[in-house]
């Protein structure tokens, strides 16, 4: 009888010792020296503090339906606001008919992006397919095309119009920032002297700057009659922007590639072009993907700078959604849910960041 | 086999690889040849383009009835300004309005840069406690700052100061300050005679505390034994200007703000978009700086914290003393970068209405139509900004090197 309740008491008897040596190390940590035990205190009671009233605001209190009276009535946050509204914050002023276009459109860019993480579908396939998802969404969203109404870009909004603009602003600074890298470390003097001052000068004046040019001067330059819309102008100011960005980024991997590698290139035979697509921007590109994840985060946070030329994106929604009547007084519950909002996608790309970096140099972790 | 001739072996490959004596010296296949075709080709090319959106813009400009040129500057402005801190008023000039909001938008700046490395340097240290709590604290209060938009946070933090209640019901930290919807009213202090006394004592004693600190200095390397500076210093900072002020035979004066009717008067008022804006940014900023400042202490070898310990220094001393200095080499850097972005981002101040250079400049290209010129001079301000930043940092981090 004892030799079958054995092993069971050894096991008990040592997850308990576990746990008490656990708990004296925890208290030691928390309360080994009376600052120590003064600094603990004060953070339990502050965050204590800080749960309980957001408990009571978005949970005890709150609303999660109803109008605006019953949601001053209940006192806490009115929930019921996002609710009513939640359509709204994605489809903005897309016309209400159409909208099952849009849902089909932000489906193939979620299957599209969420196919992008996985760092086995990395092929020319992948490109080949992004090329075909976006003109599908394109025509999707504007319509045009086999009896689909048109929807002018100045009525796209809402949440559709940051994911277009962001992944759109990736699409086209890629390229243009590689560019300009290669540009950059150019042994051609005139390329390589207009490279950095393009760069230099975009990365130093204010992203708004750059949106108040294109909003204002690039009209100035286009031929007569043609009229561009104001997120064309934004794709293009967010394309220098970007590209600024990420030529930096590239350029610390271009220089990261020890001379061995060029001078065995050049030993095969192969030319600047060869040399470069073959031999060194596999490699470089590989080394700068964390910080290319990080400039991605930055980038789509600053998409909400389109607000400032009258581009409506998400938060855009969120600002509009403040001024309607029925709902006033509510702006916190708005700023919290989009703050969320961003905040989920954000700290998720960043948490992908840093699994990459794992998944990518598994030397470093053997 | 005759030696190769030394101009030959000092040459790089390109070199080597063309030119035979008996090749004309531009042939088509020499590198710097083809080098200067790709660069006259690429160069043509661009003259092309900036042709034709110069003729269209031209075409563009006399269609409008634009008038090229900087003679705008010169002229009345005409409207008003919330906040200044340098005199202005609407009888002056557009090249004074625009310098209003280079002035502004420096003022954010500074205050903010200040602000964020106070609030980064103590938050990156609290951020590497032992206490897992205060360290986990610290944490998200990192994560929520980096992964928010900042635009998002200024119109929180703005749509927060303007829910405050009224200037009748202030709510009111300390005495004499005051926070409500009309912004932030603290109390100033009159310059009068026994302010001038007491601000001449105290650079009096900020001279004094040098001495003295060279002097420990000194006195410490002779003898191996530290007098008791700070005390010292404490005593000739605090002592030196009340005794100026006392001599003076006047008294301090503070200007409190003093309510009337809906608004306060007196003492020094900061508007609520600018403590909107000022919050936003430094918190936003701050929570970068914390990161920096982390992995610039945790980039100084573990070997230090031992060798200090066994060397009797208390841990206050060891990070003001021995890691700190150390650690500033790794951060000053990325630092630096941190304080252009906030200078750049205070350009979002045109969101919450703060009359920053970026919205004064939209403000007078709504009048004059000068856009080219109004955008060529914030571009101009913003660039000199960045590099007066750069090469001050740049400055400092060569004096903080290793040497």
């Amino acid at each position: 009888m004892s030799a079958v309740f054995a092993p069971s008491t050894m096991i008990t008897s040592t997850f308990a010792v576990r746990l008490r040596v656990r708990a004296l190390g925890l208290a030691k940590v928390l309360f080994g020296t009376w600052l120590n035990g003064a600094i603990t205190i004060i953070c339990i009671a502050l965050v204590g503090w800080l749960c309980w009233h957001a408990y009571v605001w978005a949970w005890r209190d709150a609303a999660f339906s109803g109008n605006s009276t019953q949601c001053r009535a209940a006192g806490g946050a009115c929930w019921a606001f996002i609710r009513a509204k939640l359509a709204f914050t994605i489809y903005g002023v897309y016309p209400f008919e159409e909208r099952w276009r849009a849902a089909i459109a932000m489906a193939i860019f979620a299957a599209m992006i969420g196919i992008s993480f996985v760092p086995r579908f990395w092929h020319a396939r992948l490109l080949a397919m992004w090329i075909v998802a976006l003109a599908l969404a394109f025509m999707l969203l504007r319509g045009g095309i086999a009896e689909l109404e048109i929807v002018p870009m100045r009525n796209w909004s809402g949440m559709i119009v940051t994911i277009w603009l962001a992944v759109l602003s990736l699409a086209f600074s890629y390229p243009v920032g590689l560019a300009l890298a290669l540009g950059r470390t150019s042994e051609l003097t005139l390329i390589r002297y207009l490279s950095i001052g393009w760069i230099e000068t975009v990365r130093g004046v204010p992203l708004i700057s750059i949106l108040f040019v294109a909003s204002i001067v690039f009209p100035l330059f286009m031929p007569e009659g043609l009229e561009v819309d104001n997120l064309v102008r934004a794709q293009v100011a967010f394309t220098a922007f970007g590209s600024a960005y990420l030529a930096e980024v590239f350029r610390a991997g271009l220089q990261a590639i020890p001379a061995g590698q060029y001078e065995a290139a050049s030993a095969l035979g192969l030319g600047y072009w060869r040399t470069m697509l073959l031999i060194v921007m596999p490699q470089a590109l590989k080394l700068v993907i964390p910080p290319q994840v990080n400039t991605f985060i930055a980038i789509f946070k600053d998409t909400t700078l389109i607000l400032v030329i009258g581009v409506f994106d998400f938060l855009g929604a969120i600002k509009a959604m403040l001024s309607d009547t029925d709902w006033l007084g509510f702006a916190t519950e708005a700023y919290v849910f989009a703050a969320a909002i961003y905040f989920v996608i954000c700290s998720g790309m960043s948490a992908y960041s840093k699994y990459l970096e794992r998944e990518l140099s598994p030397e470093k972790n053997r | 086999m005759p030696a190769l001739p030394p101009e030959i072996i000092a040459s790089n490959v390109a070199d080597i690889v063309a030119p035979t004596p008996s090749m004309p010296r531009f042939h088509r296949s020499d590198p710097r040849t083809r080098r200067l075709i790709y660069q006259g080709a690429f160069f043509l090319v661009l003259l092309a383009a900036g042709f034709y959106f110069g003729s269209n813009a031209a075409a563009n400009i006399a269609r409008r009835g634009l008038e090229l040129g900087f003679a705008f500057l010169g002229r009345t402005a005409n409207f008003a300004i919330g906040e200044t801190i340098i005199s202005y008023s609407p009888a002056d000039s557009y090249g004074r309005a625009l310098l209003v909001g280079a002035a502004n938008t420096l003022m954010v700046a500074i205050v903010g840069c200040v602000l964020t490395t106070v609030l980064g340097v103590a938050l990156g240290i609290l951020r590497l406690s032992t206490n897992p709590l205060l360290a986990r604290l610290v944490g998200t209060y990192v994560e929520l700052g980096r992964n928010i938009p900042l635009l998002l946070q200024l119109f929180f933090w703005y749509s927060l100061v303007t829910r405050l209640g009224g200037a009748r019901d202030a709510w009111s930290p300390l005495p004499g300050v005051f926070v409500s919807n009309r912004g932030l009213r603290a109390p100033t202090i009159v310059a009068n005679d026994a302010f001038a006394y007491a601000l001449g004592a105290l650079v009096l004693a900020i001279v004094l505390c040098v001495i003295v600190k060279r002097w420990a200095e000194l006195r410490q390397a002779a003898t191996g034994k530290r007098p008791p500076v700070l005390a010292v210093m404490l005593a000739v900072l605090g002592g030196l200007p009340i005794l100026g002020g006392l001599a003076s035979g006047g008294s301090l004066a503070l200007d409190y703000p003093q309510l009337q009717g809906f608004n306060f008067t007196g003492g020094m008022a900061l508007s609520p978009e600018f403590v909107a804006l000022l919050t936003g940014l430094t918190l936003y900023t701050t929570a970068f700086v914390t990161e920096i400042v982390r992995t610039g202490i945790q980039a100084v070898p573990h070997g230090q914290w031992e060798a200090s310990r066994a060397l009797g220094l208390s841990s206050g001393r060891i990070m003001r003393l021995v890691i700190l200095p150390q650690a500033m080499r790794v951060i000053i850097p990325p630092l630096t970068s941190q304080y252009l972005n906030l200078t750049k981002n205070s350009s979002l101040a045109v969101a919450i209405g703060y009359p920053d250079l970026i919205s004064i400049s939209g403000t007078v290209i709504n009048q004059t139509g000068q856009a080219l010129e109004v955008i060529f001079i914030f571009m101009a301000i913003y660039l000199a900004i960045s590099l007066a930043t750069s090469a001050g940092m740049n400055l400092l981090n060569n004096r903080l090197g290793l040497r």
